[in-house]
């Protein structure tokens, strides 16, 4: 094999067929829809690529963190003295050196770079310690003494309803409870009325970690000019450069935030950690570099993973398996900190709407704080599970009403272009057609109850936003925005925000430029994710790079065209519109000889009109919503996934295999259908892990021993994830409708495909054996006690018995679109919620009350 | 205090002569003392695979291995894969197909994989399967990495059909709309 150069076309004598990308070809494209190496590939495979632990610098010192060996308990005293005479220590910090409190959302500002007062749970960080080398910090940390008060441990969403005092936090919707939601759109119990079935499920989703191969690390350089300088591992740097400014009480234009490449986020990067700021202040404190890199324990204790969820869905449906009301209820254990927690909570309600009709909705929430690392955004954020929930439900509604699966879901599809119930505008749908390959793929129609005992098909759907339609901090600006530099050998800087973490954002932005250009991948030079360097794109969570990136690098790219078309026309007395950038070249499309090299065209624009930049920004349309809550779910197009599993059960021990996965993904158009893929295989795997196998879990230690509340598995080995023997072959179906929001039409991929993978695998075993797995992840002892439930005469389930009975007070009621509304609550007064359209937007400090 | 010990170790051909603490290992003497970051951690607890380096040919989990056992063993790391300035087949194969995402777990995965070539030169997926399981890897589902191992397999063989299928570039044909 020659070896390609970055970026180089790797298949251009593997055009797709007319039928499956035939727009490619209409639509003129060199770059869009063709595979390429991604344009970090070279640097990935020769150990180039520099990670967060790969950088070094001169006087570079390292810091080691002290964390909390109790569960809850207030600091009676800290003890540094030994610590600091120890060889080789430079530094010791404590959390009053840092007081500010923060939060990656401005409504719960609720952490501290190093616990002031109380710990919240073990791995909770309180000392800092920075030392000639790793080995002398991690002595030095030893030394450090702390006395604790110990609390009352609150391990469960159970324990945090019933337990009054203490409270974890000193605000929040109601005792331990960090927030509470009842909404409520259109006359939901007249739906139950019309209702020829009702059906009613509870179901549990434990919690998950992500798991990233890489350990967190950062670096922090003091530089000149009293600025500071912090390289991580991020998702989002330009929430960390914000929250960093905050924290240290520096002026935001004197912080500057490096998004090293990252090894794995999932999400699990995406808030702002207590090792970043706390290296940051030892650096400024020191005066010289500090690098930290978290070990593989400490990695389990910044979590931010998946909520687990208790849900209670109860439906309505006609007898033709249209739904016509539902009520969801959710319970989510939040683990210590706010986090994302409040979106978290909305999320699990806000995307039930938007994969088929539902006219009339009620959803009702909690969060708890517990005593346990915290919980936050993964993969799906907190969709997942309720989709398990609904996709689980669906499956035992068409076995009662005698209807396929398959059809049920295609009949009750949401129309395009629809305004759901509860206000997200939906654009192109391309659902229909991933079920319909995935059926056809898997011979659905002849083997779904129809294979042998043991063996089994199950079905399920998902939908996922392609970006969050606002920022996490309101406010009217770009949500992303590219700047390109123009150079006169023809090659174009790209500067943008954007953080690559795997998912290939930097070949999207390369190849949005490229292609509007008419250059190769390698005639675009990247300067990414520096918030001193690059304008700002809010990071790389809910989707949103591809979409928001892509759309402002076409607008800098058109606008670079522009300028490039008018002096090239004027050069060549050409009208400009007869122009064509391909290949490099300039020319006219009636006499293509008649044209110059790119690099030219850069030099005759720079001739006429001086140096050449340009810009390009993106903020997605306001969504319909006006009720508090509504900032949670609207997205300027959504995604839409099917997958049919088939699974292998021995029903006499329970032990399953999933043999096959076929999964098709609405994509709207595949920048590079080989990374993209890529994307469907990474989310199906993600997804067969939750389902399977991963869990988040705490056990207490014997009395003797403290009682506390401790991770149960925080090590690779412990915490089992799939291996390459897990993984069961996958056929990819892409979906191709270009959606008009999109870049080339483009939606995402990152995400949405794991979401039907969980639900799919549950419902292949009820196929498989009978029984019903009402939570995840999904044991063989599971299957095992079904079974032997439904031997005695049971109903053959597992899963949990009840919902708690837990007050939500008056819901918020929000009139359907049908119903005339006009996306805002009626008794906002009545419901105790105060004015507001965002649920993010109202900045609540630490210690105040609501 | 940390005792230091003096040792010449051969990594990827060449000799150097490093001094490190004595309880340090490979991993943590090829990224600090000799400047090789290419080879990664993730556990540094001989549970994922992220840190494999060849030490005379055997996949070795760096991380477990103490530098002081090194003198005189051949030391091989990603960064002594390529051929001047050309990748290595199995380098180009994981670039081409996306087999390295995030790109972290990718220098063990490819100094595993070299290891297997060496022995086999035409393995089977589940060969792959069973040479890489004890590589953990959290972005692709395994997957593209068994497809570029498949790719540049071919290509050390000399087989001059190897190449990506057409799904594994662009997914499989939606049934009912032709090829």
């Amino acid at each position: 094999m020659t070896p390609p150069r970055p970026g180089q076309v790797i298949a251009p004598d593997q055009a797709p067929p007319d039928s499956a990308a035939g727009s490619t070809h209409e639509d003129d494209l060199r770059i869009v829809g063709t595979p390429f190496r991604r344009v970090d590939g070279w640097a990935k495979v020769t150990g180039q690529t520099r990670f967060a632990d790969d950088m070094t610098f001169p006087r570079m010192i390292h810091m080691r963190l002290v964390r909390s060996t109790l569960p809850h308990a207030f600091i009676q005293s800290i003890d540094t003295s030994k610590a600091e005479e120890m060889a080789g220590v430079v530094g010791v910090l404590t959390g009053k050196d840092m007081p500010e409190p923060f939060g990656i959302l401005p409504v719960s500002q609720d952490e501290h770079a190093l616990c002031l007062e109380k710990v919240r749970f073990v791995g909770d960080p309180v000392v800092a310690v920075a030392a000639l080398t790793e080995d002398q910090a991690a002595d030095a940390c030893s030394a450090v003494k702390i006395e604790y008060e110990p609390l009352t441990t609150i391990s469960s969403v159970d324990e945090a309803l019933e337990t009054h005092e203490p409270l974890i936090h000193d605000y929040g919707d109601e005792g331990n409870l960090h927030k509470k939601i009842s909404l409520q759109f259109g006359a939901v119990e007249d739906g139950f009325a019309e209702a020829d079935e009702i059906l009613e499920d509870v179901m549990f989703y434990e919690g998950s970690t992500h798991l990233p191969m890489e350990q967190h690390a950062a670096v922090a350089v003091p530089e000149g000019g009293g600025r500071i300088t912090l390289y991580t591992s991020t998702q989002t740097p330009h929430y960390v450069h914000k929250v960093l400014a905050q924290v240290l009480g520096m002026p935001a234009s004197r912080v500057r935030v490096i998004a090293c490449s990252v090894g794995g986020g999932f999400g699990g990067k995406s808030d702002i950690f207590n090792h970043e700021i706390a290296v940051a202040k030892m650096a400024l404190v020191t005066g010289r570099p500090v690098k930290i890199c978290l070990n593989r324990e400490e990695v389990f204790y910044c979590h931010r993973g998946r909520h687990p969820v208790l849900m209670h869905l109860r439906t309505g449906f006609t007898k033709d398996g249209a739904m016509v009301a539902q009520h969801l209820k959710t319970a989510l254990d939040g683990g210590a900190y706010g986090s994302y927690g409040v979106a978290s909570t909305y999320y699990t309600g806000a995307l039930q709407t938007v994969t088929y009709g539902l006219p009339r909705y009620r959803f009702d929430s909690i969060r708890a704080f517990t005593n346990k690392p915290p919980c936050g955004p993964k993969r799906g954020h907190a969709t997942v599970q309720p989709r398990f929930a609904l996709e689980v439900h669906l499956d035992k509604a068409a076995q009662r009403l005698g209807i396929d699966p398959a059809d049920l879901r295609l009949n009750n599809l949401l129309p395009p272009d629809s305004i759901t119930a509860n206000y997200l505008k939906v654009g192109s749908i391309g659902l229909g057609a991933c079920i319909q390959a995935v059926v056809d793929g898997s011979g659905w129609r002849e083997r779904f109850q129809s294979l042998p005992h043991g063996r089994g098909l199950g079905l399920a759907c998902g939908s996922y936003l392609t970006g969050a339609g606002l920022p996490i901090h309101w406010n009217h600006l770009p949500q992303s925005a590219v700047q390109l530099k123009l150079d006169r050998t023809g090659t174009v800087a790209a500067y943008c925000g954007e953080a690559e973490i795997g998912q290939g954002s930097d070949s999207v932005l390369a190849a949005c430029v490229a292609e509007v250009l008419g250059i190769g991948l390698d005639d675009v030079l990247l300067c990414v994710g520096d918030t001193g360097l690059t304008p700002v794109d809010l990071g790389s969570y809910s989707s949103r790079v591809t979409l928001m990136v892509g759309r402002a690098a076409i607008q800098a790219a058109e606008r670079a065209r522009d300028r490039l078309a008018e002096a090239v026309a004027e050069k060549l007395d050409v009208p400009a519109d007869r122009l064509v950038f391909a290949e490099s070249r300039v020319f006219d499309s009636g006499s293509p000889e008649n044209g110059m090299p790119f690099a030219e065209a850069v030099q005759q624009a720079e001739e006429k009109f001086g140096a050449l930049a340009t810009t390009g920004s993106y903020a997605p349309p306001r969504a319909p919503g006006r009720y508090r809550g509504s900032g949670v779910g609207p997205s300027p197009t959504y995604s839409y996934s099917a997958c049919v599993i088939e699974v292998e059960v021995d029903p006499e021990t329970g032990l399953y295999r999933v043999e096959h996965v076929w999964i098709a993904h609405d994509i709207g158009r595949a920048i590079n259908p080989v990374l993209t893929i890529g994307q469907v295989e990474g989310s199906v795997y993600m997804g067969l892990g939750e389902a399977m196998m991963e869990e988040q879990v705490f056990r207490r230690l014997p009395k003797s021993r403290s009682s506390a509340l401790v991770h149960k598995v925080p090590s690779m080995l412990e915490y089992k994830s799939p291996t390459f023997h897990e993984m069961p072959p996958v056929t990819t179906y892409l979906i191709e409708d270009p959606d008009p929001e999109g870049p080339f039409g483009a939606k995402e991929v990152g995400q949405g495909p794991l979401l039907p993978v969980i639900p799919a695998l549950a419902n292949a075993i009820f196929d498989a054996v009978g029984v019903r797995i009402d939570q995840v992840p999904i044991g063989p002892h599971m299957i095992r006690k079904a079974l032997e439930d439904k031997e005695a005469g049971g109903d053959g389930r597992y899963g949990p018995k009840s919902f708690p009975d837990i007050d939500f007070g008056v819901p918020l009621m929000v009139p359907t679109p049908d119903e005339g509304g006009d996306g805002r609550a009626t008794n906002t007064e009545e419901a105790g919620v105060r004015k507001g359209s965002g649920t993010m937007t109202d900045g609540v400090r630490k210690g105040s009350k609501p | 205090m940390d005792r230091y010990t003096t040792a010449t170790l051969r990594v990827n051909g060449q000799d150097l002569q490093v001094v490190f603490p004595t309880h340090h290992t490979l991993l943590e003497v090829l990224r600090e003392e000799c400047g090789l970051t290419g080879t990664k951690h993730g556990c540094e607890l001989g549970e994922c695979g992220t840190c494999t380096v060849l030490v005379d040919g055997e996949p070795v989990l760096s991380c477990l291995a103490l530098t002081a056992e090194m003198e005189g063993r051949s030391i091989e790391t990603v960064e002594g894969l390529q051929d001047g300035n050309e990748l290595h087949p199995l380098q180009a194969a994981f670039a081409d197909l996306g087999a390295a995402q995030c790109g972290y777990c990718t220098p063990g995965m490819l100094m595993t994989a070299t290891a297997l070539l060496a022995e086999n030169d035409d393995p089977s997926a589940d060969e792959i399967r069973t040479a890489l399981a004890g590589n953990l890897c959290r972005c692709t589902g395994y997957h593209k990495i068994i497809e570029a191992v498949e790719w540049a397999a071919g290509v050390v063989r000399g087989d001059a059909g190897a190449g990506p299928a057409r799904e594994v570039l662009f997914g499989s044909s939606v049934p009912g709309e032709g090829s």
